[in-house]
């Protein structure tokens, strides 16, 4: 790609012909404040955090949205360009409902992240009774919580449906103030397209969206991230499963949208990212059971393993290779159910191989 | 065609429509049966004339005679008197407000006398539904020489001599905006009317389309011909039925002549045009949101670049241009782009339609040169203010726009002029205030109607033009506290800097012209709890003058909730905590002695 040269911040930078001046910013290590911006989705230009100034143009810019150009000197730290994002800043919080302390969100709250920075703590514009309390927290799905009071309207959710999920269940509605993020006019949530795939609650800068599991099970910082690839399907989605340091539970799971290793590029379904209670399931079994009469007793792999080729071998002699049946599932990759075959054919002899999703 | 000896004109716009003007029609059409002047005398059901407000309105030509409020009652005597006899009916005349002189000529009304009717031109003159008396008129000539004489290129370059800006609003140089589109790649591209027209109380693009729409057809595929489209549309607000309705009649017919569709004029020219409703939203006029919502989405600006001409309908090169934008393009290309900027000042030429409302005494849409002066279209083509009251300042520019006072009374109407001034030209919105008007009010009626459409997508627009308005109100309660001027153009500032379209760049425009000019109105709220104007309900308080008071009684018999006590034949006092304001005292005191303020 043909490169460009420019100047962010009186600092001589390249960047590749159709970046943005946010990514060229950041491909040469510059920090611009964002809030509607997600590196996985296309270009909003909601927010207005983002802005910046560029030489011979009256205008301010949002950088996420606008293509830096040859010979462009940008400014991103002006006291215009600050002044414009401490008010837009403060404007959000005149409705925001400042409940921090008892926010999924808190500790990795964008949110909060642009207010720090800005040094702002409240606003200056918010009269008594501003705090939006218009939206009813729904939380009627087993999977994730909406608390639309402190939506920041920033469409990642929207965006991720849309262009990620590929169900596009949600969109703006609504104009002005009363503007909200919901599914078609007049059906919740639950009944409409959405399936449930959480994408959406992974991209939310803010606390409007979380995993209903996760209330309460650990602050962001107390979170360890174990990639892993989920055990549901052939697909083989890399997940992130957030553990609780001190508790050794999971919290959530999550998916990475920019992990060179993720097949799925950070999507996954439903089961990948809400159907994971079983890991701590009481009932779920961690070795191997041998039967003995009407009872299980606890076993190694190799023991085993030993007994149910023993038992084959058994099955095969007496009453020959076409007695046997081999089964596999879905769950497994390609690579596994190519190995059950070949052991069916090739060490039993046998061609009755079928798989659960011919069902 | 046929020869007649007169023609009735009968508008049937959507004012004159409204007012009964089928019927009138119906009437003459009977009249002149019954007694066999049918053959001699052809009525005609034409577009607006600007002068709604006298509707409706019937113009026999050829002596050009103005009827104004005609009701099917009065087509006997007009078709009695005037047609068969030759006897003007002056009863039915025009009556001019400046001098309570009937006028007899459409010529001679002062309202049409600094007029310069050129996109206006056959709106009341032509029957809209008839393709032939477009063409009578030059219809499709212009379009016939662009295909037949001109290249593509010289199209262009002739809309970029004539100056030719946008008048949607931005004054964006038309023939530049054309090059950009003709230049951008692609085998594909569309061209665009923007008919959306959502600014409260404008109607100059409803009037051009139910009163001329093949100008617009024509001005579109010129434009495509030009820019290399072949397919349009035309994006108009449901509430206008009959511009949608008169469209398609044109569309219809141009399509039966083969002037619309393939191989138009054997020049191996395609071009197609659609008609797409809006959905009722101020923003759908903005181009981004307005292309969104032809294409099924929701009507929500989006950032540019890129652009429309880059990147527009379908992601492909598009160019959108206003109804009076496009209804200009034919008229340039058969008088020539000289012709056309001889008028106007150095920057803005040609014309433009203002939609005239508020306290003058003629109302209604007028098409003024660039360059005339304020006072003239307030004083001259408005007549004055109604009841020789004190002017106080024009709202130019709609919800976008800003105010002017005595002060620009004189200032040159064109692009640069008002919006160094503070206004904008917009698409065409003309208030006339007077002393009557509270300028806090006023502004805040402006910022009700844009937070209200704000589409909700940038924060400084959906959240700060709310609270500017939250601010208004409480000054208008009388609860504003004196910090709240500084939050006023603070919050208006930032959000002008901020917004994302220019719904939100624009939404501030009313309140902080208004703080220039009138600042002290604003103190007065604020500091004296006072509305001058006495418009602020919250704020006034009718007292009673002691000195004049005769002790009538008859304000206190009046008064809904009883609060006015005093014996008869001495003075009597006003309760101002049970006092709802209505007026009731002041409206029924023989003597005068209730004050207001
Ligand atoms: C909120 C908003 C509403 C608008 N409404 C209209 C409209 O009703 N009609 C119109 O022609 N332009 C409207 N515009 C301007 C258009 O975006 C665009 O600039 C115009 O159609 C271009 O045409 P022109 O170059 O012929 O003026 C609006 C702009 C904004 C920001
Ligand atoms: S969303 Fe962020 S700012 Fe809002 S309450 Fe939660 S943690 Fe605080
Ligand atoms: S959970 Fe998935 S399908 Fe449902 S709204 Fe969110 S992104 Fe869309
Ligand atoms: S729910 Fe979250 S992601 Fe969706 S718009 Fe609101 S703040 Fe943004
Ligand atoms: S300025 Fe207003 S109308 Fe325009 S995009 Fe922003 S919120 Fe929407
Ligand atoms: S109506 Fe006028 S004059 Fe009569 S009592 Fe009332 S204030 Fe006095
Ligand atoms: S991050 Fe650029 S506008 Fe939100
Ligand atoms: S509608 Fe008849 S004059 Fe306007």
């Amino acid at each position: 790609m043909a490169s460009i040269k420019a100047i962010i911040n009186g600092k001589s930078i390249t960047a590749e012909s159709g970046m943005t001046i946010l990514q060229a910013a950041r491909a040469n290590g510059i920090h611009i404040p964002t809030l509607c911006d997600h590196p996985a989705l296309s270009p909003f230009g909601a927010c207005r955090i983002c802005l910046v100034e560029a030489e011979k143009n009256p205008k301010l810019l949002t950088s996420c949205t606008t293509p830096i150009t040859e010979g462009m000197i940008v400014h991103t730290n002006t006291p215009r360009v600050i002044e414009a994002r401490k008010a837009v800043l403060e404007l959000i919080l005149v409705r925001h409902p400042l409940e921090c302390f008892s926010c999924a969100s808190n500790g990795k709250c964008e949110l909060q992240d642009v207010a720090y920075e800005l040094g702002v703590k409240d606003s200056r514009f918010a009269d008594p009774g501003d705090t939006n309390t218009s939206h009813k927290l729904e939380d009627a799905n087993p999977f994730y919580v909406r608390d639309l009071n402190k939506c920041i309207l920033c469409g990642r959710c929207v965006r991720v449906c849309e262009e990620h999920a590929i169900y596009h269940a949600i969109d703006f509605q609504g104009r002005g103030i009363h503007t909200s993020i919901q599914p078609p006019v007049g059906s919740p949530i639950e009944e409409s397209d959405c399936v449930f795939c959480g994408q959406c609650v992974q991209v939310c800068p803010v606390g409007a969206l979380f995993e209903k599991t996760a209330a309460g099970q650990g602050r962001p910082w107390d979170l360890e991230k174990v990639k892993t690839v989920c055990s549901y399907c052939g697909v083989g989605c890399e997940l992130e499963v957030n553990v609780n340091k001190k508790t050794g539970k999971i919290a959530n799971v999550t998916t990475n949208y920019s992990s060179p290793t993720a097949l799925n590029k950070g999507r996954s379904c439903v089961k990948g990212r809400f159907a994971w209670q079983f890991v701590h399931s009481e009932d779920r079994l961690t070795t191997p059971l041998i039967r003995e009469g009407d009872t299980f007793r606890k076993a190694s792999w190799d023991e085993a393993l030993s007994l149910v080729a023993e038992k084959l071998g058994e099955v095969k002699t007496k009453h020959g290779s076409d007695a046997l049946g081999f089964f596999s599932s879905a769950r497994c990759t390609n690579e596994e159910n190519y190995l059950m075959q070949r052991l069916a054919r090739e060490v039993m002899g046998t061609n009755n191989v079928d798989h659960c999703a011919h069902l | 065609m046929a020869l007649y000896r007169a023609h009735v004109l009968i508008c049937h716009g959507t004012g004159c429509a409204s007012g009964g003007a089928p019927k009138v029609l119906e009437a003459f059409k009977e009249e002149l049966a019954k007694k066999g002047l049918e053959k001699e005398i052809l009525v005609i059901a034409t577009g607006c004339h600007g002068m709604c407000e006298f509707g409706p309105i019937v113009v026999v030509y050829p002596e050009g005679t103005f009827y104004s409020q005609v009701k099917p009652s009065d087509v006997a005597e007009i078709v009695e008197e005037h047609l068969y006899k030759g006897r003007i009916v002056t009863r039915l005349l025009y009556k001019e407000p400046l001098s309570a002189q009937k006028v007899c000529h459409y010529k001679d009304i002062p309202f049409y006398g600094k007029q310069h009717r050129i996109v206006l031109s056959n709106c009341g003159y032509i029957n809209p539904d008839n393709i032939d008396e477009y063409i009578s008129r030059d219809g499709y000539q212009a379009l016939g020489k662009c295909l037949v004489e001109m290249t593509p290129a010289a199209v262009i370059d002739e809309m970029k001599k004539s100056g030719l800006r946008g008048r949607g609003g931005g004054g964006f140089p038309t023939g530049m905006k054309w090059g950009f589109c003709a230049a951008s790649p692609g085998d594909k591209k569309y061209v665009i009317c923007n008919a959306d027209e959502g600014d409260p109380g404008a109607f100059m693009d409803r009037s051009i389309l139910e009163g001329d729409p093949h100008a617009v057809i024509e001005g579109m595929m010129i434009g495509g011909y030009a820019m290399g489209a072949d397919e349009g549309y035309i994006y108009c607000r449901a509430e206008y039925p009959l511009a949608i309705k008169r469209l398609q009649t044109a569309i219809k017919n141009a399509t039966e002549y083969g002037l619309l569709g393939e191989d138009i004029l054997g020049t191996g020219f395609n071009f197609t045009l659609h008609i797409k409703e809006g959905a009722g939203a101020f923003v759908c006029g903005e181009e981004t949101a307005l292309m969104a919502s032809i294409e099924g989405q929701r009507g929500m600006p989006r950032a540019r670049p890129p652009f429309p001409a880059v990147k527009g309908l379908w992601g492909k090169p598009t160019n959108i241009n206003n109804v009076e934008t496009w209804a200009n393009v034919p008229r340039i290309i058969v008088q020539g782009a000289e012709c056309f900027a001889a008028m106007g000042t150095e920057k803005s030429k040609g014309t433009k339609v203002f939609a005239l409302t508020g306290k003058v005494k003629n109302t209604g849409l007028v098409e003024v040169p660039m360059g005339i002066t304020i006072r003239e279209i307030v004083f001259e083509i408005g007549g004055g203010i109604i009841g020789d009251k004190k002017f106080k300042a024009v709202q130019i520019g709609g919800p976008s726009g800003g105010c002017l006072v005595d002060e620009h009374l004189d200032l040159a109407v064109d692009y640069e002029s008002l919006t160094a001034a503070g206004a904008i030209m917009g698409s065409g919105g003309l208030v006339v205030l007077d002393e009557g008007n509270c300028m806090v009010d006023t502004a805040k009626f402006f910022l009700e109607f844009t937070q209200r459409e704000s589409c909700g997508k940038c924060v400084p627009c959906r959240e700060g033009t709310k609270k500017m308005l939250d601010i208004l109100t409480r000054i208008t309660e009388g609860k504003g506290v004196p910090e709240d001027i500084d939050r006023l153009l603070y919050l208006g500032n930032q959000i002008k800097d901020a917004s994302l379209c220019a719904l939100g760049g624009t939404a501030p425009n009313p309140v902080l012209t208004t703080l220039k000019y009138f600042r002290h109105e604003y103190e007065a709220h604020i500091f004296d709890k006072k509305c001058p104007a006495g418009v602020c309900q919250s704020l006034l308080r009718y007292s009673i003058n002691t000195e004049k008071c005769i002790g009538c009684t008859k304000c206190a018999r009046n008064c809904p909730v009883s609060c006015i006590s005093g014996k008869v034949k001495e003075p009597h006092v006003i309760d101002q905590d049970k006092c709802i304001k209505c007026g009731a005292c002041m409206d029924n005191c023989p003597v005068g002695a209730v004050v207001k303020g």
